[in-house]
């Protein structure tokens, strides 16, 4: 029982990053743009998070800083395809390098100035990212350990997600929001401000996903910082964006799956312990632990377009620049 | 209405002759290098220093020449590989991964048939590479013919796949059992190593051979042709009689087997430790399509930009050494460059005129208002 | 007095160096239906796009109910009151039809509940309309979706109404049900513009009209006190005779049987049903119907497109089931299809005029290359008997103006001598005088021997020009009619499946 509660637990912890990208991904995508430059906005969300943290020693800040440099590199990729119409996949393309840039650069020249060592955070900060739980609720049995035991940027990314399923489904701002990525130009007629509505919501998507980054190198770096953190997650976001049919909602339980594969990969030796039918889990490669959310994420993909459903599909207009004297 | 009408007003621009076009590329490239200078100069740097590092890292001596060189290679035939598809207006996001099923394929030949004659092995390895690459793209061009997937992400998707298939096989079958604690797959067998051609391996030869095969590809042959029909309207092709999946897959085959070649000259060359790692790639594929539509799929265009791209790479090592900065820098570099570029762009393919006309007109309007 | 409720004065619009509207002058009262009447390419979807916000005039002034305005964007165009229903429609697909209606008002609550379909369902009966607010766009038939952008603009509390060809794509009777409707709005007091090329529909519905002739405002007359006659030469600018010639036909025999015909799109469903006639050589067979009424279906089963489900199609008593485009181009089938965006069927846009003459035949050549000695020829040639105007052969088809597009694309298909031509939508977006030049090339090959199927859209001109008339309906034949001796009213009747036992 305890290493499936433990599983879980470690599960939903290397999920949450990925929560992050892909319900920042997710925004981006429904206003209709494909952003491939997740890796470089988590990297760069790494980096400003770590830096504020190590600096400050206050969480708070840690996060807002992550979250403008976010906004901050999706404000670039938002000029670049916006308003000066460049192609989406290439600027995405050199957004990652330029966040990756950014971050390892920046991450270097904060080591050179340690002495060369690595820089970990103080030990406030240490408490304020540790899984200290929800007091009282995560002391009961089982549930407790699953449920109400993490960090705040769990419950961070949690809350993030469904306020983000709510936007969209429920509001009528997010009703436009969806109309942008489907058919610019019907959106334009009725009147909606194009534009405004792609920055904004490029840009929060771009916030949301530099929260991931700092999820990453503070809680999984466990506040030690390493110049290649985000080392793919920002591109498993992306299939996980895919993987979700397009609502965060579905994100927040995929996210725990593939949180789950990362999680098998080390947890594997236990249930192997545990359960003897599942001894053969410790030969399976690690590679194909990493390698299964893309392999799934391509398979839905394809029965996706097999089924040619209507909706959960990626946004009409979804990676098409909208110029309205198009003629 | 009280709203003051926006001065600016942007149409689209029929297309430039040859000559503005250069003039306008030009300067975006200067635009370019003088932004991303002053992110030089801003970060403390003395600028003078960092270009001659750049130069020099490059062009000091034969080695770094040699070293310029080997950059270069497997970005400009992965280049290549992917402007085939784009050209068709496929978006191949998966020279990642194509490369690296290449390498992977390649090595598989010179692990299973090490004593073979040289000539032939080698021939052998290259054939495994352009398959190994071919299918892997081939694989998605089916399935965006048979039930029209989307291949910008399920190349995307692939790459990935591909990468942690060389994980498996550096962890399991193809471990090298010499380096004990350490995982990895052990050098290539010397007797697949390609051959040298004053100086470097010969991928230089195939990489230019490449460069004006493809030209002559795209412009005068019958598959050039339908490249340029099926990237125009899949309908078209259709109703002229044309097999357009047939041609698309093709394509795409083509496109990913030349990215699987650059694999399998990468591990087989003399630019690595004739050794197939997990970076193997290293963002070669997607660095690649950046280079290819600069270089607006035109492979002597391909040609001249991945140079820059190769010679900034290179200087990379030389400017850490050198300024003790992160390697990083010139990601950084690279990635203003880029920036100014893409917007660049815009100015292309736009007008941007303002409407004096009517700014005159809102300034009485203005004056009326505050009157 | 009261004041216009749209004043435009002296609009000019140009695109690059191409003036698609030069110092145009109209107005519209409110109480009124004005038609704005002009060929194809003569600017009228343009003049109107710069009232909903798309364009913004070089120069000239828009007065709105006698204020001076600036239209900077459809939000604009919205505030002032003026709703403008596109061609093509812009509807949101995955949307249901309620969330389509409330797109862009701004009254709405921020949060969505079921309460507004009920909002949607209240307006519709209190302005006598009808449309499911739950039904998806996607699941819509076209005029369903045409209702639901007339009921969106209207409930965005538009009071000056702009249609841009809004009966393309209806059948008459439902012509007749959108023209009441305008007649209701007219007398609370609404003012419309309707944009139509079609002469009977601006003497039904309008008050006045106004003719736009290249871009410029030639006259605004009244309805009552104007004849078709005299539209149609305030249009053109020259008298025209409206007869075209019908040659007789001296060949004889057989050239295509289409022998209960059955054909599915790619998603499955059946868009022609058992569909049987024969084609002639030496005749032109005219193929009337509303729109996608399965025209498409019939012309890409014979030139080998789709697939045939059930039937046969034979051609000189050969089953051509089962071959391949190409093969059935090399037996003499040619097919010159215009959709609705010219472009994408039949020529290639990007691609030069040279380039696009050897489409069909480029893989004829020997050797791996590309012969475009040849096709520069054939280029030069079509160029010069067609008139196109084009700077040059080597110019990109896009660059192309509408007319000269399809002007290259008939040149190419008659320049291969086929035995069976197949013309869709010839002259859409033609002037009338290349109009008349394609229906002379016609009847030309008709003296060749040439079987024609000629798709089109206008009746009066299938009548003339046309030996038989097959008419289409939902995928079935309502009936097939000699057309000299039909009136356009039974073809209508026949559009609409009412005479649906009449004699195939």
């Amino acid at each position: 029982m305890n290493t499936i509660i433990n599983f879980f637990f470690a599960a939903v912890r290397s999920g949450t990053p990925l929560l992050f990208g892909t319900t920042g991904e997710i925004l981006t995508q429904k206003s209709g743009s494909l952003n491939l430059g997740v890796e470089g906005l988590m990297y760069m969300g790494a980096f400003a998070g770590f830096f504020v943290a190590y600096k400050t020693g206050n969480l708070l800040l840690a996060l807002l800083g992550a979250f403008l440099f976010g906004v901050l590199g999706a404000l670039v990729y938002a000029f670049l395809t916006v308003t000066l119409q460049a192609n989406q996949n290439v600027t995405g393309l050199a957004l990652t390098i330029f966040g990756t840039g950014v971050a390892q650069m920046l991450g270097f020249w904060m080591i050179q100035s340690n002495d060369g060592l690595k820089p970990i955070v103080n030990d406030s900060m240490m408490r304020q990212i540790s899984d200290s739980g929800i007091p009282y609720l995560r002391d009961i049995p089982v549930i407790g350990k699953m449920f109400f035991s993490y960090n705040v940027l769990v419950y961070l990314a949690l809350i993030i997600a469904v306020l983000v399923w709510f936007y969209l489904n429920k509001t009528r701002a997010g009703l436009n929001v969806c109309a942008v990525g489907e058919n610019p130009a019907a959106a334009d007629a009725s009147g909606l401000a194009i534009n405004r509505i792609k920055y904004v919501n490029i840009m929060i998507g771009g916030g949301i996903c530099g929260l991931g980054g700092a999820y990453i190198s503070l809680i999984n770096g466990i506040g030690n910082w390493d110049n290649n953190c985000v080392s793919g997650q920002g591109w498993i976001s992306v299939a996980l964006v895919i993987f979700a049919a397009w609502n965060p909602a579905k994100a927040i339980l995929g996210s725990l799956l593939f949180g789950a594969f990362t999680a098998l990969q080390i947890r594997a030796a236990d249930f192997a312990a545990e359960f003897s039918f599942l001894s053969f889990m410790t030969k399976i490669p690690s590679a194909v632990y990493q390698m299964l959310p893309f392999v799934i994420t391509a398979v839905i993909l394809i029965i996706s377009s097999i089924r040619q459903k209507k909706e959960g599909n990626q946004p009409a207009a979804c990676g098409i620049n909208y110029y309205r004297e198009e003629r | 209405m009280k709203k003051r009408e926006s001065i600016i007003h942007i149409s689209k621009r029929p297309p430039l002759s040859n000559w503005k076009m250069a003039t306008y590329y030009g300067l975006a490239i200067l635009c370019a290098v003088l932004i991303s200078s002053l992110f030089v100069i801003l970060t403390g740097t003395d600028i003078v220093k960092f270009y001659q590092f750049v130069i020099d890292g490059s062009f000091k001596s034969d080695l770094s020449m040699r070293g310029l060189v080997r950059n270069i290679l497997p970005l400009l035939i992965t280049s290549l590989g992917v402007a085939v598809a784009f050209k068709m207006k496929f978006w191949n996001i998966g020279a990642e991964g194509q490369l690296i099923m290449g390498a992977v394929g390649a090595t598989f030949v010179a692990f299973t048939f090490p004593n073979l004659p040289h000539g032939l092995l080698i021939l052998l390895m290259a054939l495994a590479g352009i398959l190994a690459g071919g299918i892997w793209g081939l694989l998605v061009a089916f399935f965006n013919c048979k039930f029209g997937t989307n291949e910008t992400l399920l190349t995307l998707m692939l790459n990935y796949v591909a990468l942690y298939i060389v994980q498996w096989l550096r962890d399991g079958p193809w471990r090298d059992p010499a380096a004990k604690g350490f995982q990895k797959i052990p050098s290539l067998p010397k007797n697949a190593w390609l051959d040298q051609v004053g100086g470097i391996d010969i991928t230089w030869i195939i990489a230019l051979g490449l460069v004006v095969l493809l030209f002559v590809y795209f412009k005068y042959t019958k598959q050039g042709y339908e490249i340029s029909v099926v990237g125009d309207s899949k309908g078209t092709a259709h109703y002229a009689g044309m097999n357009v999946n047939g041609i698309v897959m093709r394509t795409v085959f083509i496109s990913a087997a030349i990215c699987g070649l650059a694999g399998m000259l990468h591990v087989s060359g003399d630019a690595t430790t004739h050794q197939l790692t997990m970076g193997v790639a290293n963002g070669v594929g997607f660095t690649a399509i950046i280079v290819a539509w600069l270089a607006k799929l035109n492979p002597f265009g391909v040609l001249v930009v991945s140079f820059f791209f190769g010679l900034l790479e290179k200087s990379s090592g030389a400017i850490e050494s050198g300024l003790h900065l992160s390697k990083a820098f010139t990601d950084v570099y690279q990635g203003i460059i880029l920036f100014v570029i893409l917007g660049f762009d815009f100015f292309i393919r736009y007008r941007v005129s303002l409407r004096l006309g009517s700014k005159k007109k809102n300034k009485e309007l203005k004056g009326e208002a505050e009157q | 007095m009261q004041k216009e409720a749209i004043r435009l004065t002296g609009i000019t619009k140009t695109f690059g160096s191409v003036v698609a509207n030069r110092n145009v002058h109209l107005e519209v009262r409110r109480g009124e239906i004005l038609a704005l009447l002009g060929e194809n390419g003569s600017g009228k979807t343009t003049l109107m796009n710069m009232l909903s916000g798309i364009y913004r005039p070089d120069s000239g002034s828009i007065e709105i109910n006698g204020v001076p305005v600036v239209i900077q964007s459809p939000e604009d165009s919205k505030r002032l009151g003026i709703g403008m229903i596109h061609q093509h429609f812009k509807l949101v697909e995955v949307m249901s039809a309620a969330d389509n209606i409330l797109l862009g008002s701004n009254q709405e609550k921020k949060i969505l509940s079921a309460s507004r379909f009920e909002k949607v369902k209240a307006f519709c009966e209190e302005i006598g309309m009808e449309v499911d607010p739950k039904k998806k766009i996607y699941d819509m038939a076209v005029s369903e979706k045409q209702t639901v952008e007339i009921i969106k603009v209207l409930y965005q509390g538009a009071d000056i109404l702009i249609l841009d060809e809004p009966t393309a794509v209806l059948t008459p009777q439902e012509t007749e049900r959108l023209f009441d409707i305008l007649r209701k709005m007219r007398e609370k007091g609404a003012a419309i513009i309707i944009i139509t090329h079609k002469l009977n529909e601006v003497m039904a519905v309008s008050d006045r009209v106004t003719i736009l002739r290249k871009g410029e405002s030639v006259a605004t007359v009244e309805t009552a006190k104007t004849t078709i006659k005299e539209l149609t030469e305030l249009m053109v600018g020259h008298a025209v005779s409206l007869s075209i010639d019908r040659p007789d036909n001296d060949h004889t025999g057989t050239l295509l049987n289409v022998h209960h015909l059955s054909v599915c799109d790619e998603h499955g469903v059946e868009r022609l049903k058992d569909v049987s006639f024969d084609l002639n050589s030496g005749e032109i067979l005219g193929v009337a119907g509303v729109a996608g009424s399965g025209q498409k279906e019939l012309c890409e089963a014979i030139a080998g497109l789709l697939p045939i489900h059930k039937g046969a199609i034979l051609f000189k008593k050969e089953n051509i089931e089962g071959k391949s485009p190409r093969e059935i181009i090399k037996i003499g089938i040619g097919m010159s299809f215009i959709p609705e965006d010219r472009l994408g069927m039949g020529l290639a846009a990007s691609l030069s005029i040279t380039d696009n003459m050897i489409l069909k035949n480029y893989h004829r050549s020997k050797g791996p290359l590309v012969n475009r000695k040849k096709a520069a020829k054939q280029a030069q040639s079509v160029v010069e008997r067609y008139q196109v105007s084009t700077p040059s052969i080597h110019t990109a088809v896009r660059k192309l103006s509408g007319g000269n597009v399809q002007k290259v694309l008939l040149g190419r298909e008659i320049d291969a001598a086929p035995s069976v031509l197949i013309t869709a939508y010839a002259v859409r977006g033609l002037d009338i005088h290349s109009s008349y030049m394609i229906y002379d090339e016609i009847n030309k090959q008709k003296q060749n021997g040439v079987g024609v199927l000629f798709v089109g859209e206008d009746l009066d001109v299938m009548l003339e020009l046309c030996d038989r008339v097959l008419v289409l309906c939902h995928g079935e034949i309502t009936g097939i009619v000699d057309a000299k001796t039909t009136t356009k009213e039974t073809l209508g009747l026949l559009m609409t499946g009412a005479e649906g036992e009449a004699k195939a």
